[in-house]
């Protein structure tokens, strides 16, 4: 995928850290992300992975390190995170769709207000997002209107929408049905093809497996090993490694 | 014919009529301004107040906000009333309307505060960050999404502080102020009959009451078109 001759680096992360008081959450993390990169995050609960992803847009605080994204410190204070948050979409394992919009007020509240687009303009790339999710009918639905599946795929749809240069999923399909993952994974999978940069923490194992081109195993607040997929799954070298996918495969 | 009687006389007779609409239309001013006053003190404060509560920024702020919400909670309006009359406003001719209005709208400030405060606290903190992933700044993510919400939730409350605000305005007889209540008083004392200015005056606020209600009740359905 994006193994071909020049990489363009897109995030640079140096020696972060993260401490919550006494808990020492990310110990030091450093790894370099390109553009078209599907990079997966996995590892056991509270081995700081969730932490690590959301510390590449400073929803939460680094406590040290540096995260250069296209060539700009923003762990500095003086960036300004809010400009460079609307080129990293975020999609949440809560969803945390604004449940007093419609679907399209959703959509388009970001490009109209940040962006500076006509409503015309913004709605009308609102829909074509929607129509490639197969979520057109539901426009003018309130997101407690919509299942699980729906409301995820709207939330990657909100991210899309701002036209961002990487995608964090944190955990997607975790907080819906199993019949409903299928179809959030999917859109994850058309994403993957169309060379969208893309940083996924999941447990979902197996989808790591096929469309990732590198993965991430962390414990401890630390990246134990990584790798290409395919090298990570069936050879993988750290004990704890080979632990965890005993236990998850 | 008693009861004929007695109207004339409360009402009719030197046009004494005068007084209860006179002394209605002071009384939904300086309600309908203090409300508007409320709102904006109450919105500001409670900002502060969550901002403090979420981030630990804004100490002073949070600081005063908390002084002035013990002070105006814990001391009676008609208190506050009488002093910004006769202690702040003291030496200088000031119109009494100005005055209740100033007096009861920093009054339901501190209430209207504590409602929207924890409004804004009830909506899920995923909001927040959702906002903030798009690349709002705070207060933007304040503006667009949080107030909304919270607003809606704290609808039912805030409507009953409206209703309590424009029923404590009746005190402002205390600063000679010739709202309704003052009205009716003055017709009781030039008449020496209570029952009718009195029960009359009741009937009015209890049906401005009703009505309030029942906007309220109109405009929460509204709101809750998203949860249908």
């Amino acid at each position: 995928m994006s193994d071909n001759n020049e990489k363009q680096l897109l995030i640079s992360v140096d020696n972060l850290s993260k401490h919550f008081d006494d808990l020492h959450a990310l110990n030091g993390v450093s790894i370099d992300i390109y553009k078209g990169d599907v990079i997966f995050v996995v590892g056991p609960s509270g081995s700081g992975k969730s932490t690590f992803l959301r510390c590449l847009n400073r929803l939460e605080e680094p406590t040290g390190g540096t995260i250069l994204f296209e060539g700009i410190d923003i762990t500095d204070k003086k960036t300004d995170i809010n400009k460079h948050r609307q080129k990293m979409g975020m999609v949440f394992q809560q969803f945390n769709l604004f449940p007093h919009m419609t679907v399209l007020k959703n959509l388009t509240l970001g490009p109209i207000k940040l962006q500076g687009k006509s409503k015309a303009e913004a709605e009308e790339e609102a829909m074509k997002l929607l129509e490639r999710v197969g979520l057109a009918d539901r426009a003018k639905a309130y997101p407690n209107q919509l299942s699980g599946g729906q409301k995820q795929r709207i939330a990657i749809v909100r991210a899309l929408c701002m036209k961002p240069d990487v995608m964090l999923f944190d955990e997607p399909t975790s907080a819906l049905d199993p019949e409903m993952v299928g179809e959030v994974l999917e859109v994850m999978r058309e994403l993957a093809k169309e060379n969208m940069t893309m940083v996924v923490v999941t447990h979902e194992i197996a989808f790591a497996k096929e469309i990732a081109n590198r993965v991430i195993f962390m414990a401890d607040g630390f990246i134990e090993e990584e790798g290409p997929a395919a090298e990570f799954f069936d050879n993988p070298k750290s004990e704890r490694l080979k632990q965890f996918l005993a236990k998850v495969l | 014919m008693a009861f004929f009687d007695g109207f004339y006389l409360n009402f009719i007779k030197d046009n004494r009529w005068k007084y209860i609409v006179n002394g209605l239309g002071v009384t939904l001013r300086v309600t309908l301004f203090a409300v508007l006053i409320g709102i904006a003190i109450g919105f500001v404060v409670a900002i502060i107040r969550s901002t403090y509560e979420k981030t630990g920024k804004l100490i002073i702020l949070n600081f005063l906000a908390n002084i002035y919400l013990t002070v105006i909670r814990g001391t009676p309006v008609v208190v506050q009333l009488l002093i910004i009359y006769f202690v702040i406003f003291g030496s200088v001719r000031i119109d009494k309307v100005f005055v209740a209005i100033v007096a009861f709208g920093i009054n339901s400030g501190a209430y209207v505060a504590e409602i929207i405060r924890s409004g804004i606290m009830s909506i899920d903190p995923g909001q927040m960050e959702a906002g903030r992933s798009l690349g709002f700044n705070y207060i933007q993510t304040m503006w667009h999404i949080i107030i909304p919400q919270a607003f809606k939730n704290v609808l039912p409350a805030l409507g009953n502080e409206f209703i309590v605000l424009l029923k404590e305005t009746s005190v402002a007889g205390y600063i000679a102020l010739e709202d309704l209540t003052k009205g009716a008083d003055i017709i009781r004392s030039q008449t020496y009959s209570p029952f009718i200015p009195l029960l009359s005056v009741a009937a009015i606020y209890l049906g401005i009451v009703m009505l309030l209600s029942f906007l309220l009740k109109k405009l929460e359905r509204r709101l809750r078109s998203s949860e249908r």
